[in-house]
Order: C-alpha cells, then structure tokens, then sequence
C-alpha cells in the first residue's frame, strides 16, 4: 500500500570512513555524527560513533587506517536538510593531551551508487598568538561548542581556521521512493552502469 | 578414488586457465596462493577459507570443472596418444606447481589421501591443506633436495623448449643459483650487492630483455617463496642444507626483480667462489675504487631526469588532437572574454610543460590556447577613489557625527545628505500656461474651432511626416526594380530562386501600395474634413450673426501642370491595374489548376461509381432480382449519382471564373478618384490662423452675452504637489474669451525627500468656490535636465465633470449636436493642456541641484559604471540614448555583464518601453517560477515551511513536513490561526473586563516585537558561541591556582563545587530534574487546643498548658509540587523542625524544547507548602482478638512559598531562608511565639513575624542560562553620557565583581535610558492618601500595598530573554504587570511624593536574583521595601531577603557601593559618603539636567465597584466547580452559614492592611459560637488578580480538597476589593469543617 503512494522516502547510507591523510599527526581517532534538517529522521543504524585509534603505518603512504563502517538509514519528506556527515578528529599532541585535529563535514552523496569523498579538515585558530602559545603549551587548543558548527553556514564568519589534512570516505547510497515523490536525482539507471563493470570483471575472472 | 593422474590432470586444466588469462590476472591469483600458503602453517582453518578464494571459485565448482577436464584430457589421450602433445602440458603443469610439489603430491596421494572427487568441496579443502602440509615435511627431508634439484633440470630443459615463445621465467636462473652453497643468512644480501654491482657494470637491458622482464610469467614463484619463507624458520633449528641455501638464493633472485637471472652466469663467474668458500666477514666487504662519472656523463644523465621546458612558441598544432582544426569561439559568435594578460614566453614555457605531462592536452582549448577564465579584475575601480590621506582631508569632507534625531518622517525616503541644509535640492517647476480643448463654457464655435485647430494639427503632423509620399516613393523603387529584374531576364529561363525573389517582390509591392493608398485615403479625408469643419464654423458664424473665435483657414491652390500630371495618374492607374491583373492572373491559374485536380477526381470516382454499378448491375441480373429495380437504377443514373456525390463522393467542381479585366481598371480608377486628386486639379493647402476678429460683445444675442459674462468670472489657478503634499499654487488667473491661461510662474522648490511624483492640479474658481478639475502628473527630471535648458513640455488633462448651463455654453459630459435636426450626437469632456516645465535648479556656481542620480532612479542599470560614465547618469533613464551608446562602443552583446542593457534595447526597439521596469527588475523571474503565485499561496505545505523558517513558535519545532501537499491537514494550522484570530478579539472570558484584555493584547504586541528582536539577534554570533577557547591566564590567576594548590585539603569541610554547565539543546525529557533541598524551619504556626475549651479560656493559659503537657505542638511537613508532581518531606516535630531532605521533581520544558528561550519563557512554579499532619482517631474497633485503632490523617495547609522556575533557572541555584506566606488568619492554629525562654533573641526577631523555611533548590543538570542580549541599542541619550556610563559600569565589574551596577536600562521601546530619569516624584491615588490623613507610617504601608497589589509578570517570562525592559509608571499602571524594577520605582516614586527620602536599590534579592528595592529613611533609620510584596525591613533585619546592594539610584545620582561588605546589614547608606559610595554624576562630570521620562502627574481611573462585584462572583463560581471537580468521588457540600459568617469577615481583613492578626482571633471566635463543636480549619488567601488561573493554582496548592473526612463541609468566600485604576485585591477564605 505504502509503495504505490509513498510519504517518505528512505535514504540508506552504507560505506565507511576508510582513512585519513594527516602528515603531521599520529595516533589518531575520529568522531563522527550526522546533521540533517528538521524533515529527517534515522530510523535504523548508528547516528553518532567514535573509531579506534589508529597509527600510522611504516608503509610509504603513511596513511592513518580506520575502515570504521557507517551504516545508517534515513527516513524524509523533504529534501531540504540533506543529512551531512561531520567528522571531528582527535589525537595526542606532543604532551599527551587530546586535542582536536580537525572538523570536516560533507553531504551525504545525492545519487544512489558508489562514492568516496575526501573531506579536507581544518582547526578553529587561537584568537591571539600569544593565546597560541598558550593553548599548545596547555593543551587546550580552540574547538568548536559543537562539532556540527561545521555543517551550517550561520555564524561561520566569526571564525578563523587552519587547515589539517584530510578524511576518506566512502559511502553506497541506496535510496527509495525518492523518484515517486517526484524528486529525480542522480544518472538515468545507475543499474546499468554497475552491471557492466561487474560483468566486465566476471569475465577476467576466468 | 583420485588417483594422482586426477590431481595432476586437474592442475594441468587450471594451468591451461591460467595461461589463457592476462598476467595481471595471473598476478592476482599467485598473491592469494602466497598468502593462503604462508597462512597455513599456522592456521590450517583460514587456510581452508582461504583456498577456494584463491583458486576463484568455490569447491564444487573446481570439482566440477576437475572432473570436466579429467574426462576431456581422457578423451584426448584416448584419440591422440601422442607424446607430442604431452610434452607442453607436462610443461606448463611444472610451472604451475612447482617440481618439488609434484614428488610430494604424488606421494601424498598415493598414501593417505582419496581424491577430492568422491569427497565434499570441503574435503578438498582438507586435502589441500594436508597436502601444504605434506610439501613442508618433504622440504625437510634431506633425500628430497636431490630429487629436486633433478626436477629444477627438468624444469629448465621444459623451459628452453619454450623459449620460442619468450617466457622467461626464475627457473632459467634457478637452476644455476641452485648450484651455489651459500649460507641462507648472508645469501640475500649477497646476491643484493652483486646484482647491484652488475647492473651498474652492464649495459642498459636490451628491449628484448626489457620485454622480457615485464612480460614473464612469474607465477610458480610464490608456492616455492612460501614454502621457502616457512622453511627458513623451521630450519634454524635444524641443519643447514645446500637445499636451503637454494632456495634462499632464489628468495634473493625473486628481489632482485628478475633482471640477475640474466647476470646470473656473470654472477656464476666472478662470484660463484666467494660463496663457495668458507666465509669470512671480509668476504662480504667489497673494496672497489670510488666511482668517477664524468661531468658531460652526469650532465646526459641528469638530462635523462631533468626536463627543462623551452620557451619556444608552440605550434598550434602539437597542442591540438590529430586532425582538429582550430575553431575559434569568437569568431562563432560566442562571447569569450579577455584573458589576463601573461607573458609570451611564460605562456610558452607553460605549454612545453604541459604538453610533456600526461593528459597535458587537456589544458588546451579548442582553439589550441590554453584555457583560461576572462580577466576578473576591472578596470575601473568601482569604489570612489580616497584622494587623500586622513590628514590633509579636506575640512569639507570631514566626516561629522550627528546624533540621530526622532523625525515624523519616517516612512519617506530621504536624499542622502539632505537632512542637513547645506546640500539642499532644489526643484524647479515653471508652469507657463493652460489652454482648454474643451471647456464647459464654450460656445459651439469654440467646439468648432477647437476642432478646426486639432484637425489641423493633425494635418500639420501628417504633413511634416509625409508617409503617403514616403510610400510612394517605396512603391515606385519597387516597381523599377521589378521591371528591371524582369527585363534583364526576360531572355532566360528564371531560376527558382529569381522566381521566388519575383514572387517575393509582387507581395511587398502589393503591400506597400495598399498602405499607401490607405495613407493617401486618410490625408484626402483629413483635408475633406478640414473644409468641412471650416465651412461649418462659417455657416454658425453666419446662423448666429457673431463670431467667437478668431480661427481662419484659409486654403492655398497650388496649380499644377495637367499634362503631366495627368500622365503621371494614367501612368500610375495602369500599372496599378497592371499589378492587379498579374496578380489575379496568378490567383486564376492556382485556382484553375486546383479546379482541374478536383476534377480529375471527380472524373475517377465517377468512373469508379459507374463500373461498381455495372457489377451491382450484373450481380442483381443473376440474382434475377426484380428489373424494375435494375430499370430504375438505369433510369435514373444521375439522380442517384448525385446522391451518391452528396452523400460520399467530391462534389463536382466549379471552374474557376474568367477574369474581368474591365472591372479591375475600373475598380482602380474610381479608388483613384476617391482618394487622390483629379489629375490636374489644384494642390489645395490649408493654412489657419487666429487672425479672426471677436464681434463684441454688445452685438451678441442674450445668452451668449451671459456666457462670455461667465467666462469671464472665472479664474484658473494650478497647485503645485510634492509628493502628494502641496506646496505653492498659482496666482489665479482669469479665463480669457480663447480659453488660454498664462501663468508663466517658476516655482523652486527646496527639497529634502526623494521626488517620487509631481502632480499639478488645475483649479477653477468661480466667484468664491474653487473646484478641482483634474490632475496633471509630471514626470520626476533626470538629473541633467536643469533650469534653462529644459523645454516646455504639454501635458494633457481631462476632468469627467458633468456641466451644464443654461446659456450658449455647452458644457461638459452633456450630449451636443452640431446638426440641426439633433442626430450626430457627440459628448465632449472638459481637457486640456498644461505647459509647464520641470526641472533641478541651478546653483550659484553652476551645479545643478540636482540629487545623485542613483537615489532617483534606484540602480536602474545596477553595475554598469561605463554606461554611467559614459552617457551620464541621466541618460540611464534614455533608452535612446542608452542604444546609441551600446551601438557606439560596440558593446558585446554575448558579454553575460551586458544582458541586462541588451534586455532592455530589446524590449526598448520592440516599442514597449513601459515594459522595460518590470524587465529589470526580475528579468527571468516568470520562467523560474515552478507554480503561479496564488498556487504557493494555496499550497499548505509551501505555508508550513515557510512559517517554520519564520521561527513561528507553532512550528518552530515542526519535525517532518509531510511530503504531499495532500497529507497536510488544516488541523495543523488551526492553533496558530486560532492565535492570531484571538489576537484581535477580545476574550473577556479570561479577563476581568475589556480593559484588561486590551492591555494582555498590547502586552502580547510587545512581546512579539521583543521576541522579533530577539531572532533577529540570535542569528549574530560571536567567536565565543562558536569556538571554546580557553581564557588568556594572567597572573593573578597563574598565582590564585598556585595558592589553591598550596591549600590545606579539608575534608570535613565540603565545598559546593561549580557544577559543568550543560547546555540546553542537547537534552531530552527526564535528564532534567529539579532538586529542592529542604533543610529547616523557623517559627510554624501551632495547633490550638480543641476548640471547644478554646472559647471560654484565654488564650495564654491555653498555650502554657499546651507547652507543659508536653502536647504535640504541631507537625510539619513539606509538600513540593512542581508542574503537578508532588513529592513531601517526613513529618518532623514542633515549630522549629528540620528536615534536611533533598527531593527530586523531575522536569520537562513543553513540547520538548529544550531551547533557551523556551525554558526562559516557561511560567511554571514551584510550589512549595508546608502542612500540618493531623492525626485523627475515627474509632476503635474490637474485632476478634486485639484492638485496632483506625486513625485518619489530615493536613493542614499552613503556608507556602512559591518559587518561579524562570527564576532558579536563571540563577542557576536558590538558596536562602524565604519568609513562608502564611495566611492573616489561620482558624485552629496560632503564630503566637509560645515561648518566651529564648528571650535574648527576641530583639532581633522581633521585626520579622512569621514563618520561615531555608531551602536549596537547583537544576540538575545545571542549565546555561540565557545570556543577555548584546545587541546595541539606540539611545537618546548623550554620547558623552552613554560612554560615561559605560566606563562607570566597567569599572564596577572590574573593581566589584558580582555587584549589580545599573545606570541605562532598555524602555520599551527598546532604547537606552539612563536609570535616573525613571525616578521623580508621582502622586499617589488620592484615596489611599485620603484614608490616612494624619498617619504618615499607615499611608506609606497603604501605598507599599497598592504597590504591591499590582501583578507581578517577570520580564523573561513576557519576553523569553534575558532583556530587562523598563516601563514607566504610567506604562506600568495602564499594562498593570510589570516587574519589581516596574513596582519598585513605582514605590520609590510614591515615597518621593509623600515627601520621604527615598532611593532604588539595585541589588541581589532572593528569591528574585537581581531585583530592585526601594530604601528609605526616617530619621537616621533605613528601611528596606519589597515592592513585590509590600513589607518593609529595617536594616538589621536577619530575615530581609535583599542580600546584596549593588548601587543607589536617586533622581539625580547613581552612587555604586564601594565598601567591602555588600549585605545591607553591614555597610553604610549615608551616600555623601565618599569612601562609602562612588557617586557617577560628580564635579568633574557634573549632572546634566536629564529631564524624567516619567510623565509629571499620574492620573487614576476611580476603583469601580460594580466590576469587582462581577469578578468577585465569577471568582466564587469558578472556584467552587474547580473544588468539586477535584473530589470526583466524594461528595462536596458547602456550608451556608459559614460561608457568608467568612464573607463578612474578609472586607475587614482588607482593611487592615492585609494582616490582622488580631482579626484572626476575632473571626476564629466568632466561628466558634457560631458553628459550635465543628473542627474548623481554614484560611484565607490574599493576591493581587491578574488572571484567573494563578487563583486556582494558589487554592489547588493548598490541597484543602484533599480531605477525606466523610462528614467534611467546605465554606468559600471570595472578596474582591477594588483599588483605583483597576488594581483589584483578592480574598479567598477557604475553611472546611469536619463534624466531630
């Protein structure tokens, strides 16, 4: 009943915060949490979490590993207030305080299918450099009040930041009803697309 | 089963697979071999997980294709049996699982194992591990490295035989390694270094090699290199084999990326002994010469890395794909912008470098440069050049602050700069005169005149257009070119093309002669009707033997010559009829050709009709039908066909009519004759002028006279409007027989508001009465039409009076015929013609005054300084001039800057100028709009949304918006509609009378407005909402936390620690609890004895025996209620009990938000009450065996406190000892202190009466309260002032922390005052003053009650934030709610009046916080007031709740307190005080008369009797259902007797000032000889009335309903005494009496 004449519809974001790129930094973990407008509602899956702590490995990329998996299902009537996924990352300073590495936010991708977003993260600065010193001596750098600051745009121009380095992300966006409300997003018949890579690499397995 | 040819065979299939596979493929496949071998040494279990992986398919599968191959290869060897074919396979199988693996599995099959084929896949999976297990223990064995150092020969022979197809594998180098004896520890680096060393010393790899390298087939490799790896460390332990060191040699080759298989001969030559030998540590340690390389080598070398780019051009070519030609964008048409400007050779440079990267050509464009966006940058600045630096700023352009001043205004919009009278504008309007077209007055001459000149102005403009003759000149052109083009190619064939062109000619010839002969037709008739008009005014003038005007028209002949004028006409009448019959010609052949089709078919249908009849005919004659039939159908063929044509077949055609030539050339000449000239007759050309004569006057008739009489007491005048306001008229001048009307005024207007309109408006006065007659709007000058050069312009005017005389005049909107039998109708308006002239006046030094252009004409052409540059700004506004400019400088009109200016020329050249507004405004609005208007209008989700991004508090909170407009019901509207329709009724339910509803609604409009503010204001961050930094530690707090750290720790002596703060958002229900700590009591009423004693003893007696029996006194205990949860203490003892008890309220905000202004804006209240637990024995029963006493308890309200929850939430915690409200008169209980022991502290107590209870209450978590807006507001005040005030206050912060400062609080209307204009002195109501004239003491407590009797609304209840808003008295008695600054300086106000010395004080209260009292002093002693409530405290008062004095506020000063102590029992209020009180007005910064915002006297409405009754009754009723609807299962019966003995009783308790207790005695007296033996408790209740509900709420609270004494009877009186301005006091008496 509910297929035919849907009220909502439901996006379904799978996929995993594979990693980061901070070249300076080692040991460390991230948060993250979803912001989405007030037509939004998660109705299964993790809203919020928190990774390992990871070390950078001695291979060449020095690349931080979390392959922390999302999985979490939104339900909407509006579009408007698309969810975002806000990651903060935390780690040891020299003094073994944990401070904040870096806040980067990104949409929830709009189209059903495969996608990696590498989010490029950035700090709140210390007002004064004096205040700079301080915060590293202390510990106590500048963070936001709240993580999701960064997925709004009010207020913004208040702040100044430094940027860090960067989070990958990959997401599989599967979506429902969404076409019926009459919203059309993403290609024509991502289905498609997909079949032939996957039969292309059937193929080669023989 | 398997036997080992199986396995073998099945290995040799998947060989064969893999080889057909790509190598990466292949490359895959030999990693997860390496990782599932090297895993299963120590995990069997993954390695069985891990095997199918590897292998690509799942068991079954691989034994499915096994066994599929098994049977093929049977098949094969069966037909074949050739060892030829046997050998490559046997080939490819050793590669694929490595020789040794072949001896072991054989070996390993043959024992223990079966075949995977008669097993499961998981067997398989089993057998594989087993058998890497098996590989392991072959490898140990010693006898095996023999066997496969034989295989690795075999191997390698297979292998040359390959070498054919150039797959060059490890085995080739292995074989020889394999020789070597090299210990396995050392192997790998050796062979690392050699192979180093060797590819230095050799030549770069050839390409075969190369080829080689990249193309092997490395796949045996990893088996080996695992099992290798494993072996290595079992084999520490054991021996080291020759074996080993192979296999080492070969895990050193594998890194060696293959290239030493090729050196490995070399490697054999040079080095072979060094492993062979015994080692030695010097053997490892090579001693070579250092390497030289030359410098040329270095640099080739460096040149292999290095690539410099050349800074030659390139060709366009390189930088282009294969076979593309340049294509330039521009040359399209495409608009492409000019890039920035870079160097050549960097441009070059660049190019070179990016066409050596990979994709380098992506850069490129398609006209082969590289792409690049158009130069941002301007070349103009667009911001007004600074000439100078701040100093030498010209005087002139000094910037000046100016206070912003009140201005009735408002609404217009001002001429920037305009306000101060320097740079004025000035506005010339020349109004030079006034001519009427028609007027009622005149006469039908004038009517015929008027025509006469309108016809020939008309007739002049026609002229001066001369289209007919334009018209003619085309046609003949046309016709030339016709006859020219037919001529020259009469001779050949016509292409199509000349044909079409031919055709094409014949159209517009055709054209352009029927618009000329319509032109020519209307100047013919134009001139027809000027004689005619003429020859009419001369008959009228004859009729009526007079004239009127002086119109002459005089018509001037032109002879012409008739020879060839006739020529000229027969010439043009036959080429006309030359065309025209060409023209028919053509239509008659189309026609003719048409006919002949439609014939055609005709004929076929016909001839088809006929053969179907002769069938039917046939057909009918076998059937041997009747002939009679047949007959008639022969008969008749032509009627029936004809039938049959009507009914289905084509109608026969007509032909097509033969052309009439004849006709055509006489239709040609006699249009020529009608509308052109007889050829030769005279050019006739009229002239008119007023050169007529006026007869006088005395020759007319009567009522012309009469008229010229009334035209001549009549006087035009025109008033001059500004912006719709009038700002000078004309003189009024007389109506002059031709009805012209000079003016010939200038008017220079000064302006200061932008012009919006100019309106003229002509007047007509006759004798004293002036009429309008119409309106004429004068369009606003462009800026650079100044005085002088403006020309005149004419407007026209109409008026739709209707006029009408009984003289010669013909009036207005009146029917009027010229022709004498009354037909002809015509109605004539009154109109005209004003000629005035507007324009910008001229300064002294020849500046025109003129405002800048922008202010007029908004931003017209919004961003194009050029434009504005160029034709100046006025011409902005010229859409001619604007197309001349865009034609000049070739603007491009691809250019996306210039879309707008191209919009506009369209719309401009299209001829729909008016258009153009609406164009610039939205240019594409109407293609971006999804739905029309009205649709969004309709649609009741757009309306949800866009109400919940307005923050409506409705829908502020609104989760999920549903996503069909259907879905959405009106339900969810009907709230806030219900809320705005209430906002304008008046609910008089609710309230005591209209008045008050009218302020609740006025209240309700201030809030929204301060509410707007707010959301306004809470969209403006600052860093610190966004960013939590940590503070800059100075000194002094480096050193407070050194000195804390220092500090002895005292554990038994507990501090209460900052809590964290959370903030509100983030909660949900049930994390928030309110926690009331109640720790003690002072000073409880105690019970009375039984009553019955009570009446004949006396009193003291009676409490000395209770006292000495040792009676239970009373037995308190503690109800807190809170947003009707109700939790109580246990009971404890006495009048002094104390409890410690923390109760636990939970809480949660309505509709769940948990926002900050929503918590802020919460009304609820705590409750807390203290009751007397009664015990009461109902009876002893004897049942059985033992006796059971049943007691009842009961509770009796004692008194309460209330605490509003905005209040602890904005004070974060409450703690203190609060006064307990207790009623004037508690019937069964005493406030008598019963004992007298404590007598040494009866001093101190002797100012406070009544109960006491200390509390603590918090919010747990600890909520962030609200911050105080930060927004600045505008002020009145003095700048000087504000900042002084400003300092005043920081240095109260800085130097007193904590201590309340005020000096400028917010009025209502949300500007800054300065705090001591609030306080003057006012008048009191002149009744209470009345009431004790002789008593100072007794009218100040009566004032302090009125005061307090005014409801007390807490401003961050009103207003959701933390705003303090401050209203003046006179706001304050008329709103009747206000805050206790409001009652405070209402109080203050009083006490000034009354001639007391009274100041504010601003200080920390409790329960309020931050609150203001009123102070006063009598004779050297100081009193305290509590506006809110009306008492008044000394200064050594334990009990007084103001616990800190902040600052003083008089009329004329603000004195901060500077002493040490701030609770008011400690310091000094002698202001004059210098060391005591800081003073803010001193001698340096003396008081500047700031004059009050209060108004000088108060007026009072008088007390209305009659409405206090009404409210006293609906209170009564009201209360009365609410009781019994809280006792829904027992019965409630009233009282009568007591109820009206309690009615009686409460006017007096009014009258004594709210607390006789003697009163008390009194009325428990009386109750008792009047009820006799009931048990009665009760008490009334005294509050100021506001609304209905708080009355409720105070008598739910009491909790008197709650008895369930079956035999109980209640008794209620409500008394509402009235004080003036509505000020309503009210009692309710509430007692219930139980029946012993």
């Amino acid at each position: 009943m509910a297929a035919s004449n849907p009220s909502v519809f439901l996006l379904s974001v799978n996929g995993q915060i594979e990693g980061a790129d901070f070249p300076s930094y080692d040991n460390l973990y991230c948060k993250y949490c979803y912001v989405y407008g007030q037509d939004w509602i998660p109705t299964t899956g993790l809203e919020e979490g928190i990774t390992q702590i990871t070390c950078k490995g001695s291979q060449a990329s020095h690349k931080l590993i979390w392959n922390f998996p999302l999985d979490v299902t939104f339900k909407s009537t509006n579009p408007s207030g698309w969810p975002q996924l806000v990651v903060s990352v935390y780690g040891p300073d020299v003094f073994g305080n944990d401070v904040v590495r870096g806040y980067g936010a990104t949409h929830i991708p709009i189209t059903p299918g495969q996608h990696t977003r590498t989010m490029a993260m950035f700090v709140p600065e210390p007002t004064w450099r004096l205040q700079k010193f301080t915060s590293w001596l202390m510990g106590r750098r500048p963070e936001y009040t709240d993580p999701k600051v960064v997925a709004q745009g009010e207020g913004r121009e208040v702040t100044r930041v430094c940027s860090q380095g960067f989070v990958t992300v990959c997401f599989s966006i599967m979506m429902k009803d969404l076409k019926k409300l009459g919203y059309d997003s993403g290609p024509a018949n991502p289905q498609s697309h997909a079949a032939s890579s996957w039969s292309t690499e059937d193929q080669s397995n023989f | 089963m398997a036997s080992p040819s199986d396995i073998r065979e099945k290995l040799r299939k998947k060989r064969r697979a893999f080889q057909e596979t790509l190598v990466p493929t292949k490359h895959d496949d030999e990693q997860a071999l390496v990782a599932s071998a090297s895993v299963s040494e120590e995990a069997p279990p993954a390695t069985m997980e891990q095997e199918p992986q590897s292998s690509h398919e799942d068991p079954a599968e691989t034994l499915r294709r096994s066994l599929k191959a098994q049977r093929q290869m049977r098949k094969k060897k069966l037909l074949e049996e050739s060892p030829a074919l046997r050998s490559p396979a046997e080939g490819v199988e050793d590669i694929s699982k490595v020789a040794e693996d072949e001896g072991s599995t054989k070996r390993t099959a043959a024992g223990s194992l079966t075949g995977p084929k008669s097993r499961g896949p998981h067997q398989f999976e089993r057998f594989v591990t087993r058998r890497l297990e098996e590989k392991l223990r072959a490898a140990r064995s010693q006898g095996q490295s023999l066997q496969l150092q034989e295989l690795g020969e075999v191997a390698v022979s297979r292998l040359q035989s390959l070498r054919d197809r150039h797959t060059l594998t490890r085995f080739h180098s292995e074989d020889q390694d394999g020789t070597f004896q090299v210990p396995q520890d050392i192997s790998t680096r050796v062979t690392f270094q050699d192979a180093a060393r060797l590819v230095g010393e050799r030549e770069r790899p050839t390409t075969v090699e190369a080829y080689n390298f990249f193309t092997s087939n490395f796949d045996p490799e990893p088996e080996e290199r695992s099992e290798s790896t494993s072996k290595t460390s079992v084999q520490k332990k054991s021996a080291e084999s020759c074996d080993d060191s192979r296999e080492e040699a070969e895990e050193g080759g594998e890194e060696e990326h293959e290239e030493h298989n090729e050196e490995a001969p070399l490697m054999q030559d040079e080095d072979g002994n060094v492993f062979v030998i015994q080692q030695t540590s010097k053997d490892f340690l090579e001693t070579t010469k250092a390497e030289y390389i030359g410098l040329r080598a270095l640099a080739l070398r460096r040149g292999g890395l290095l690539y410099t780019p050349s800074s030659q051009r390139v060709p366009t070519s390189v930088k282009l794909p294969e076979n593309v030609t340049p294509r330039y964008l521009e040359e399209e048409g495409f608009y492409v912008g000019q890039r920035p400007p870079v160097t050549s050779t960097n441009e070059n440079i660049l190019e070179n470098r990016m066409l050596k990267m990979e994709e380098g050509l992506k850069w490129f464009g398609d006209d082969g440069r590289i792409i690049a966006l158009p130069d941002p940058i301007k070349e103009s600045s667009s911001r007004p050049p600074l000439f100078h630096v701040e100093e030498d700023l010209d005087p002139a352009l000094q910037t000046v602050f100016k206070k912003p001043m009140k201005c009735g205004h408002t609404h217009q919009a001002y001429i920037a700069g305009a306000a101060d009278c320097e740079g004025d504008y000035q506005l010339d309007v020349d109004v030079s005169g006034l001519i009427f077209s028609h007027h009622p007055l005149f006469s039908r001459e004038h009517v015929q005149g008027a025509r006469l000149a309108q016809l020939y102005d008309q007739y002049l403009d026609r002229q001066r257009n001369k289209l007919a003759e334009h018209l003619t000149d085309k046609l003949n052109g046309l016709r030339n070119t016709m006859r020219n083009m037919l001529e020259i190619h009469s001779e050949q064939s016509l292409s199509p093309a000349m044909q079409q062109r031919i055709v094409e000619y014949g159209v517009e010839i055709k054209n352009t002669r029927q618009l000329r002969d319509s032109e020519q037709e209307k100047d013919r008739a134009l001139l027809k009707s000027l004689v005619k008009v003429w020859k009419e005014i001369k008959s009228l003038r004859e009729f009526q033997k007079f004239t009127n005007t002086p119109y002459k028209l005089c018509l001037r002949r032109e002879n012409v010559d008739r020879l060839t004028d006739e020529q000229e006409y027969e010439k043009e009448v036959l080429a006309e009829v030359w065309e025209l019959e060409a023209e028919e010609d053509v239509d008659y052949q189309r026609k003719l050709a048409e006919y002949k089709k439609q014939l055609d078919q005709w004929k076929t249908w016909r001839r088809k009709q006929k053969s179907q009849k002769k069938q039917k005919k046939m057909k009918k004659k076998k059937k041997g039908q009747p002939q009679e039939e047949t007959e008639e159908d022969e008969n008749d063929p032509d009627a029936n066909e004809s039938d049959g044509a009507v009914d289905d077949g084509p109608p026969k055609p007509e032909p097509p009519e033969k052309l009439d030539f004849d006709a055509i050339e006489q239709q040609v000449r006699e249009k020529a004759s009608r509308i052109r000239r007889k050829p030769g007759e005279a050019i006739l050309i009229p002239e008119m002028s007023a050169s007529g004569k006026i007869s006088a006057a005395d020759l007319c008739p009567k009522g012309e006279m009469a008229r010229r009489e009334d035209v001549a007491k009549r006087c035009v005048f025109i008033k001059v409007l500004y912006n719709d306001k009038e700002v000078s008229q004309t003189n009024s001048r007389t109506l002059n027989s031709d009805f012209k009307v000079h003016f010939g005024q200038i008017f220079n207007l000064k302006i200061v508001n932008c012009p919006k309109s100019i309106t003229l408006q002509v007047f007509e006065e006759v004798a004293s009465s002036c009429s309008l007659l119409a309106q004429v709007y004068v369009p606003v000058p462009g800026s650079s039409v100044v005085a002088g050069s403006a020309p005149m312009e004419e407007f026209e005017f109409s008026s739709k009076q209707r006029v009408m005389f009984d003289h010669e005049g013909v009036g207005s909107d009146v029917p009027l015929s010229f022709v004498a039998d009354g037909s002809n109708r015509v109605v004539l308006l009154t109109s005209g013609k004003v000629s005035c002239c507007v324009s910008w006046g001229v300064g002294e030094d020849d500046l025109p005054l003129a405002p800048p252009v922008s202010q007029i004409l908004g931003s017209v052409l919004g961003g194009h300084p050029e434009a504005a540059a160029h034709i100046g700004p006025s011409g902005l506004a010229d859409m001619k001039k604007i197309g001349e400019w865009a034609a000049q400088s070739r603007l491009d009109p691809n250019d996306p800057r210039n879309t707008s200016i191209m919009q506009l020329l369209k719309v401009a050249s299209s001829g729909e100028v008016t258009a153009a507004d609406y164009f610039r405004l939205e240019q594409l609005q109407e293609e971006f709009n999804f739905v029309s208007d009205e649709d969004l209008d309709r649609s009741r989700r757009f309306r949800l949304l866009v109400l919940r991004s307005q923050e409506v508090p409705e829908f502020r909170n609104y989760k999920c918006v549903p996503a069909q407009e259907r879905e959405v019901t009106d339900k969810v509207f009907k709230e806030y509609e219900k809320r705005l329709k209430d906002g304008e009724i008046i609910d008089t339910k609710e309230h005591l009378d209209s008045h008050r509803a009218l302020v609740a609604k006025y209240l309700q409009k201030i809030r929204e407005a301060v509410i707007h503010r707010f959301l306004l204001a809470k969209h403006h961050y600052l860093l610190s909402d966004l960013v939590v930094e940590e503070e800059m530690p100075s000194i002094g707090i480096l050193g407070l936390n050194l000195f804390h750290l220092a500090e002895p720790k005292r554990p038994l002596k507990p501090q209460r620690k900052e809590r964290k703060k959370v903030t509100a958002q983030n909660l949900s229900d049930g994390d928030i609890k309110l926690l009331v700590n109640i720790l003690r009591a002072y000073d409880i009423p105690v019970r009375r004895p039984p009553s019955s004693k009570a009446a004949q003893t006396s009193q003291g007696g009676m409490q000395a025996g209770d006292w000495l029996l040792g009676q239970v006194q009373v037995r308190p205990f503690v109800e807190v209620s809170f947003q009707r949860n109700v939790l109580q203490t246990t009971t404890a003892d006495g009048p002094n009990p104390c409890w410690n008890e923390e109760l636990q309220l939970p809480f949660s905000a309505p509709n769940g938000d948990y926002s900050i202004a929503s918590l802020q804006s919460l009304k609820d209240e705590v409750f807390i009450n203290v009751f007397d637990e009664v015990l009461h024995e109902i009876g002893v029963t004897d049942e059985e065996k033992g006796k059971s006493v049943h007691t009842r308890l009961e509770k009796h309200w004692l008194g309460s406190v209330k605490i509003p929850f905005s209040t602890i939430y904005s004070q974060c915690r409450i703690d203190g000892t609060f006064k307990v409200n207790t009623p004037a008169v508690l019937l069964g209980y005493s406030k008598e202190r019963s004992h007298g022991n404590n007598g040494a502290y009866d001093n101190l107590r002797s100012l406070c009466e009544g109960a006491f209870i200390t509390l603590f209450i918090t919010i747990e978590p600890q909520l962030l309260p609200g911050e105080s807006i930060r927004e600045k507001l505008d002020s009145q005040e003095d700048e000087g002032l504000l900042q002084a005030s400003e300092r005043f206050e920081r240095l109260a912060a800085s130097e007193f922390p904590g201590r309340v400062c005020t000096t400028t609080v917010i009025d209502l209307n949300g500007k800054t005052v300065f705090i001591s204009r609030y306080l003057r002195p006012l008048n009191p109501p002149q009744e209470l003053l009345d009431a004790f004239p002789d008593n100072p003491a007794a009218a100040a407590a009566q004032v302090a009650r009125f005061v307090s009797l005014i409801p007390s609304l807490p401003d961050r209840v009103s207003f959701a934030a933390i705003c303090d808003l401050w209203s003046t008295c006179d706001q304050f008695l008329t709103l009747l709610a206000g805050d206790e600054e409001e009652h405070a300086v209402l109080l203050c106000n009083y006490f000034l009046f009354l001639g007391k010395k009274a100041w504010l004080i601003i200080g920390n209260a409790i329960p309020e916080g931050c609150s203001a009292y009123v102070l006063t002093q009598e004779e050297s002693v100081y009193y305290m007031w509590n506006p809110s409530s009306g008492h008044y405290y000394g200064q050594y008062d334990t009990f007084c709740p103001l616990q800190a004095v902040g600052c003083l506020v008089s009329a004329g000063n603000v004195w901060l307190n500077i002493q040490e102590q701030v609770s008011p029992m400690r310091i000094n209020f002698d202001v004059s005080r210098s060391h005591c009180w800081k003073p803010f007005f001193t001698g340096s910064f003396p008081h500047s008369s700031l004059t009050s915002v209060q108004p000088e006297q108060l007026v009072y409405r008088r007390s209305d009797r009659t409405t206090a009754v009404e409210l006293q009754d609906r209170i009564e009723r009201t209360l009365r259902d609410k009781i019994m609807s809280w006792r829904p299962h027992r019965p409630t019966r009233w009282n009568r007797h007591c109820t009206t003995a309690l009615k009686h009783f409460l006017p007096s308790l009014e009258l004594g000032g709210g607390g006789g207790r003697d009163a008390g005695e009194g009325h428990r007296h009386e109750l008792q000889s009047m009820l006799g033996d009931n048990r009665i408790s009760g008490f009334p209740l005294n509050m100021p009335f506001s609304e209905m509900a708080p009355i409720v709420e105070a008598v739910y609270s009491t909790g008197v309903h709650t008895t369930h004494s079956p035999n109980v009877e209640f008794a209620l009186a409500v008394y509402v005494h009235p004080y003036p301005n509505n000020v309503l006091s009210v009692w309710v008496y509430l007692a219930s009496l139980v029946r012993p």
